[in-house]
């Protein structure tokens, strides 16, 4: 039993924050907006120059052959930056989905590369950056469908959050697009990887905050000196040391497939969404009136926690997963840990 | 990142549960805060468990423990709620006072003091607080006069959890005219030394949860005194680490009661609405999560690193979960909830209203939440001091 990260997992997760931090910054927010491009292609390639989108490719395409351990850091740094390019959902949702295909036409290697390939879950209504896509796996019932740009025509469906690029998409399947029935536990990985950015989302607004109350003063001190402010972001930040647990052990515990698992990414979804909601709304409190305008740099964040907390499955939905599991499979202090639960009870 | 427990590990967590089925007393034992013998009852029971070498397992062997590690002690707890076994009436001596004189005590001290505390011989009282000195710790009066190898101790020390009953004390005392932060000393005194006079206090159901400490010349051996002479206040804040950290409310105490909470919906359930199912839901995550993170903090310490102010934040989730978890309880219960267990027609035989009661405080001792509040603002985040 051990719970914390390796060196190795830190120091790739540093790397990466410190590359995010560096070229992603409100002002680069700010200045892709403005240009009206989907993404920052110098960012972007200096993504693809790290090996981030193959983090968990196997190395025959190409890629690390790392887990969602070793993603699950990255991911909270990227959102902590409010990264706009589709990195974290190619990384660790399409990519292990195309390695889980028996045949992938060779869409893993190249999406492993940074050739971005879109993913239309059933469990979404919208899919992100299709217009970016070289291709697109898209859902008809069960099945899973590798689908070239060409033969899929695109709505754009404009979300508050500018840089979550939404698309409804029409197409037609067919049995040479049909690749196969199993989307295994891509449903998971995408609500675990939502609120791995949502617990980033979180402590930005938090640290935006403390900035803020630092230097704004009111009856000639600091509004930080004033407990009614202190404690507002001290209860943001306890929510958030109780959801960050639980999504780094959802990412460990995640490939179990079990109830037990399962339960754990809803209650990582359910804790790091509210966790970043709070987070959010108190930056827009402590900020007061500048908060809720576009020139404070609160609304990055925000808008990308808010887009987060109902992709990927909703609130009601992870609830409801985390109630069948308590009602269902053991409970208590020696039921801690979904391994604990995938081995026959000790008694 | 393993989240599996090693084979040692289960085995581990077997021989505590056998030893717990054989060993638990089948009822629950009269309360500790209400009568001297509801107090000795627990004090055997204290020295059942130091029989089996289980009083305050990560303590080297040679003073009562077994030298265990963390994740073992979490495995011991979680096996100790799980069978229900009685509430540790010497909790403040083993997991405040324990930790602290291993780590400012000497070798004569500890020798002396932790295999009785082990044992229960000794059950030990916090003596911290006084009337004008609740949050504001540092605003302590009650004195220490050193008298060559004695302190005299005088003051008036109050809200002290067990002290009813208990056999000693650790108390935070100043030399005459210092002030604040300086000047004071930790200083171990007999509960039952010549000059000291206890006033038990009812808690709201009557139960003498604490008591107020009378010192009036109360004589003592400098030996007493835990760390340095005036460095009673740096010590202090290492036992209320260890307090708000990972020692005294155990998750598993909450996994206990998340999972007799889910066993009181499964009951009711047909007659609830959805609403109740999602805060049950919410005490069992809470709980994990509680859990989770006492796991990764037990992690780190073992790795060399240790507790900082995020200690705080640990305090002020368990106290509220813990209320959050007995107000859905109580709700499932409906008008049957305010039946005390002594009412004829009380059928709740997990004492739902107890456990309340008992919740009821988390948010105010060990530092209030407000103060906790103010740690996580000031040390945590950096914001800037009123």
């Amino acid at each position: 039993m051990h719970f914390a990260f390796t060196e190795d997992q830190a120091a790739i997760t540093e790397a990466a924050r410190e590359m995010l931090l560096e070229t992603c910054t409100p002002s680069d927010l700010r200045k892709l907006l403005e240009s009206g491009n989907p993404r920052d292609a110098g960012r972007w390639s200096t993504i693809c120059e790290m090996g981030l989108p193959g983090i968990m490719a196997p190395e025959s395409a190409g890629g690390l052959e790392l887990g969602l351990t070793d993603l699950v850091g990255i991911a909270e740094a990227a959102g902590y930056v409010g990264l706009p390019e589709p990195l974290i959902e190619l990384a660790g949702v399409t990519i292990p989905l195309l390695a889980s295909l028996a045949d992938d036409h060779g869409w893993l290697e190249r999406a492993a590369s940074g050739d971005f390939v879109a993913i239309g879950h059933p469990t979404n209504s919208f899919v992100g950056d299709a217009d970016q896509a070289s291709a697109l796996l898209l859902g008809h019932g069960e099945e899973i469908h590798l689908v070239p740009a060409e033969a899929v025509s695109l709505v754009r469906q404009d979300s508050f959050d500018s840089f979550r690029r939404l698309f409804t998409v029409e197409w037609t399947p067919s049995s040479a697009t049909l690749v196969g029935r199993d989307w295994a536990l891509a449903a998971e990985r995408g609500a675990l990887l939502a609120a791995a950015q949502m617990i980033g989302l979180g402590q930005r607004c938090i640290d935006m905050s403390v900035s803020y109350a630092k230097d704004r003063t009111q009856f000639g001190k600091p509004i930080g000196s004033y407990q009614a402010v202190k404690h507002l972001v001290a209860s943001a930040q306890v929510a958030i040391e109780f959801a960050r647990p639980v999504v780094h052990a959802a990412a460990a515990e995640l490939p179990l497939a079990i109830a037990a698992s399962r339960a754990r990414v809803a209650h990582a979804k359910i804790a790091a969404g509210e966790a970043a909601d709070l987070a959010a709304r108190t930056a827009v409190q402590v900020h007061g009136a500048m908060g809720i305008t576009h020139e404070a740099d609160v609304h990055f964040f925000l808008k990308r926690a808010f887009g987060l907390k109902s992709a990927w499955g909703t609130v009601a939905e992870h609830t409801r997963t985390v109630i069948e599991r308590v009602t269902t499979a053991r409970t208590g202090p020696d039921a801690t840990f979904a391994a604990e639960l995938s081995s026959p009870d000790p008694q | 990142m393993k989240l599996e427990y090693t084979p040692e590990q289960r085995a581990f967590r077997l021989e505590v549960r056998e030893w717990m089925e054989a060993n638990v007393p089948s009822g629950p034992l009269p309360s500790f805060d209400l009568t001297q013998e509801g107090f000795e009852a627990h004090r055997e029971w204290e020295r059942k468990l130091n029989e089996g070498r289980w009083g305050m397992v990560t303590w080297p062997e040679e003073l009562g423990g077994r030298g265990l590690d963390l994740i073992r002690w979490l495995i011991f707890e979680e096996e100790y709620y799980r069978a229900g076994a009685p509430t540790r009436v010497n909790q403040n001596g083993i997991f405040l006072l324990g930790p602290t004189m291993m780590e400012f005590g000497t070798e004569e001290q500890k020798s002396r003091f932790l295999p009785r505390m082990a044992a229960g011989d000794d059950v030990w009282a916090q003596a911290w607080s006084e009337p004008g000195a609740g949050s504001d710790l540092a605003g302590v009066r009650s004195t220490c006069t050193r008298d060559g190898d004695e302190y005299v101790l005088n003051g008036q020390k109050i809200w002290s959890s067990r002290a009813t009953f208990a056999d000693w004390a650790f108390g935070l005392f100043r030399e005459p005219g210092s002030e604040r932060h300086k000047g004071m000393s930790l200083v171990l005194f007999p509960l039952d030394a010549p000059g000291v006079t206890r006033r038990p206090i009812a808690r709201m159901d009557g139960e003498l949860v604490f008591a107020e400490i009378f010192l009036d010349d109360v004589r003592v051996p400098v030996t007493n005194r835990l760390g340095e002479e005036g460095q009673g206040w740096h010590v202090c804040m290492a036992t209320a680490g260890f307090e708000r950290g990972l020692m005294l409310r155990s998750p598993a105490r909450y996994q206990q009661a998340a999972r007799k909470l889910i066993a009181l919906y499964e009951k009711h359930k047909d007659t609830l609405p959805a609403s109740i199912a999602e805060r049950v839901a919410k005490s069992w995550m809470d709980a994990d999560a509680y859990a989770l993170t006492i796991y990764a903090m037990a992690s780190r310490l073992a790795a060399g690193g240790t507790i900082g102010p995020e200690a705080s934040t640990n305090k002020i989730f368990w106290s509220e979960l813990d209320i959050a978890l007995h107000q859905t309880a109580l709700d499932i219960l409906g008008d049957r909830a305010e039946l005390t267990a002594l009412a004829p027609a009380a059928a709740d035989p997990d004492n739902w209203l107890d456990g309340y009661v008992f919740a009821l405080p988390g948010p105010i001792y060990a530092g209030s939440n407000e103060i906790q509040r103010n740690i996580i603002a000031e040390r945590m985040l950096g914001m800037p001091r009123a």
